[in-house]
């Protein structure tokens, strides 16, 4: 699914905020990414995104080489891909309606198709009644569930969140978890990036992985090497 | 292609105002500028043609023999003479009456209407005069022909050949319509700066979007639609009003000039090509500022991952 082999990625000139990352994702399968703020994981999700290429090592994504791949062919991986960003990055002048139905929209898809999708979303977030309101408007909390809701209306095969958690109370923070657990169960490969360790023990068969100083802990080398991978 | 199709709910990702404020108005006053320009290299390249066309092939042959009877039979005869030749297209003896009411302006007598009443025109010694066109293009031989004619009709005459005197001045009116040629191409490259820098602005303006919108997976093909046909609308509103302003002077110069010099009126004319040209000035603006747009956008593009 997801293939890191000692990747190392630098900002500029300066030294590298990530180094020798090796890892090996499972489809279907549900990693946290934990460490200390300013340990790379945003970093990290973000060349997992296609937001940003490595400085260094090999990156494979749904089975193609991405380091090499032409920019013209990332749109489509990309709509594979749901992200939730930890600033949000809801656009100011569309409503909560339009901003969830966004990537349904870029990839295509008709105005008859998404109205119902995205109101079910909208009522799920338990945002129904807020659907014309312009970010500004909302909440941090409202924003967040937003930006969760845009990640996963297209139903991605990849979602990476990064502190999706980070501003809701516990119980909305339970049920968002629950919506990702949901999707992971229909099939996608979820990746979530927080602090959060009470959150962590929430899901049954969550694999942890642990960023210190840039780079990965991984002692038992069950990232690397699986035990579906080994067998 | 030139305003791209977007679908309703993809517009509202750019906010709803103008892109850049002033750059339907830049837009207006630069494709004003160019229409005038263009119609004045066009009237100007017309004159200047029409006016060495006129005289390339005339000369005026001046006969300055004392005696008025002979002066006026060797006239005639050199009339007759220069209109019988293969070479010569027209021969016209100038009448004295055409000549006193030209010089009659130079004295400031009264000569127009009432003839020549005053004694000190009618005193003058006046040459006669022969306008002689030629057929062709061969000047140089024409020239000789006819200076063995005058040798023989007129002896002593004077060949004064107009393209001489007034030459210079089709090379004038001729340097005159380059430079609004060049003016043209220039205003036309100011225009297509004003167009880079809004669609540069306009990117700045909404980076965040982009970026936003290239992550959940647009193309390069969309983002550029959704710029190009906000940027075209923007310039094609200025170039309408432009156009509308420079198409107003214009008829109000052509109705002031026909009114003014109806003899020349006919030289300055624009001819159907020069409209043809004038009206499509403003339809080749608006494909070149969406053109600059959609390559500005897509090389800017290129640069986010
Ligand atoms: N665009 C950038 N340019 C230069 N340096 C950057 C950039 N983004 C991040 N960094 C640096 O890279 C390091 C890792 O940052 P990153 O955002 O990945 O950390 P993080 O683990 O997500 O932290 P947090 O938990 O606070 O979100 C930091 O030292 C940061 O200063
Ligand atoms: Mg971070």
């Amino acid at each position: 699914m997801v293939e890191f082999d000692g990747v190392g990625l630098r900002y500029g000139p300066d030294a590298e905020v990530l180094s020798d990352i090796s890892f090996n994702l499972q489809p279907g399968s549900f990693y946290f990414l934990t460490g200390a703020s300013g340990a790379g994981k945003t970093s990290l999700l973000k060349m997992l995104y296609l937001a940003q290429r490595p400085s260094r090592g090999i990156v494979r994504l749904f089975g193609e080489d991405l380091v090499s791949m032409p920019r013209q062919r990332l749109p489509g991986f990309r709509r594979r891909i749901g992200v939730v960003f930890q600033d949000f990055r809801l656009i100011p002048h569309l409503s909560a309606r339009d901003n969830i139905a966004l990537p349904l929209r870029i990839a295509g898809v008709g105005e008859d198709d998404l109205s119902g999708p995205v109101g079910e979303m909208l009522s799920w977030i338990g945002l129904g009644d807020r659907a014309e309101a312009h970010p500004a408007t909302l909440s941090g909390g409202e924003q967040q569930r937003v930006a969760i809701a845009r990640a996963v209306i297209a139903r991605p095969q990849l979602l990476v969140a990064d502190e999706p958690t980070g501003n809701v109370d516990p119980e909305m923070a339970t049920r968002l978890l629950g919506l990702f657990e949901a999707l992971n169960r229909l099939g996608t490969t979820v990746v979530v990036a927080t602090h959060d360790i009470h959150l962590i023990s929430r899901i049954e068969n969550a694999q942890m992985m642990r960023l210190e100083k840039g780079r990965l802990a991984d002692p038992t080398g069950a990232l690397r090497y699986p035990p579906a991978n080994r067998a | 292609m030139i305003i791209p199709r977007v679908p309703v709910q993809h517009r509202r990702l750019l906010p709803d105002r103008r892109l850049s404020g002033p750059t339907p108005w830049v837009i207006a006053i630069l494709m004003m500028l160019t229409l005038l320009a263009a119609a004045a290299g066009v009237g100007l390249a017309r004159s200047a043609n029409a006016i060495g066309s006129a005289i390339a092939g005339r000369v005026t042959v001046q006969i300055v023999t004392p005696n008025p009877v002979t002066r006026a039979e060797q006239a005639a005869a050199l009339r007759r003479a220069a209109a019988a030749q293969p070479f010569v297209l027209s021969a016209r003896a100038v009448d004295r009456e055409e000549l006193q009411a030209t010089l009659g302006q130079w004295f400031g007598s009264e000569t127009n209407g009432e003839g020549g009443d005053d004694p000190v025109l009618n005193s003058l010694p006046l040459p006669a005069l022969v306008d002689i066109d030629f057929v062709g293009e061969n000047r140089r031989r024409h020239m000789q022909e006819l200076r063995a004619l005058v040798a023989a009709e007129a002896p002593g005459a004077r060949i004064i050949p107009h393209a001489e005197w007034l030459g210079p001045v089709a090379q004038l009116i001729g340097s005159l319509a380059w430079i609004a040629g060049a003016l043209v191409i220039l205003m036309t490259l100011a225009s297509a700066a004003v167009v880079i820098m809004t669609a540069r602005a306009a990117l700045g303006t909404h980076f965040a979007t982009i970026e936003m919108l290239h992550l959940i997976g647009a193309t390069d093909r969309q983002i550029t639609r959704l710029f190009q046909r906000r940027i075209a609308i923007d310039t094609a509103y200025g170039i309408a009003l432009g156009t509308a302003v420079a198409a107003a002077l214009l008829l109000l110069i052509g109705w002031q000039w026909a009114g003014v010099t109806s003899g020349l009126a006919a030289t300055a004319s624009l001819g159907p090509g020069g409209w043809a040209l004038l009206l499509a000035l403003p339809l080749l603006a608006i494909a070149l500022a969406a053109l600059t747009a959609r390559q500005t956008l897509l090389a800017a593009l290129k640069k986010i991952l």
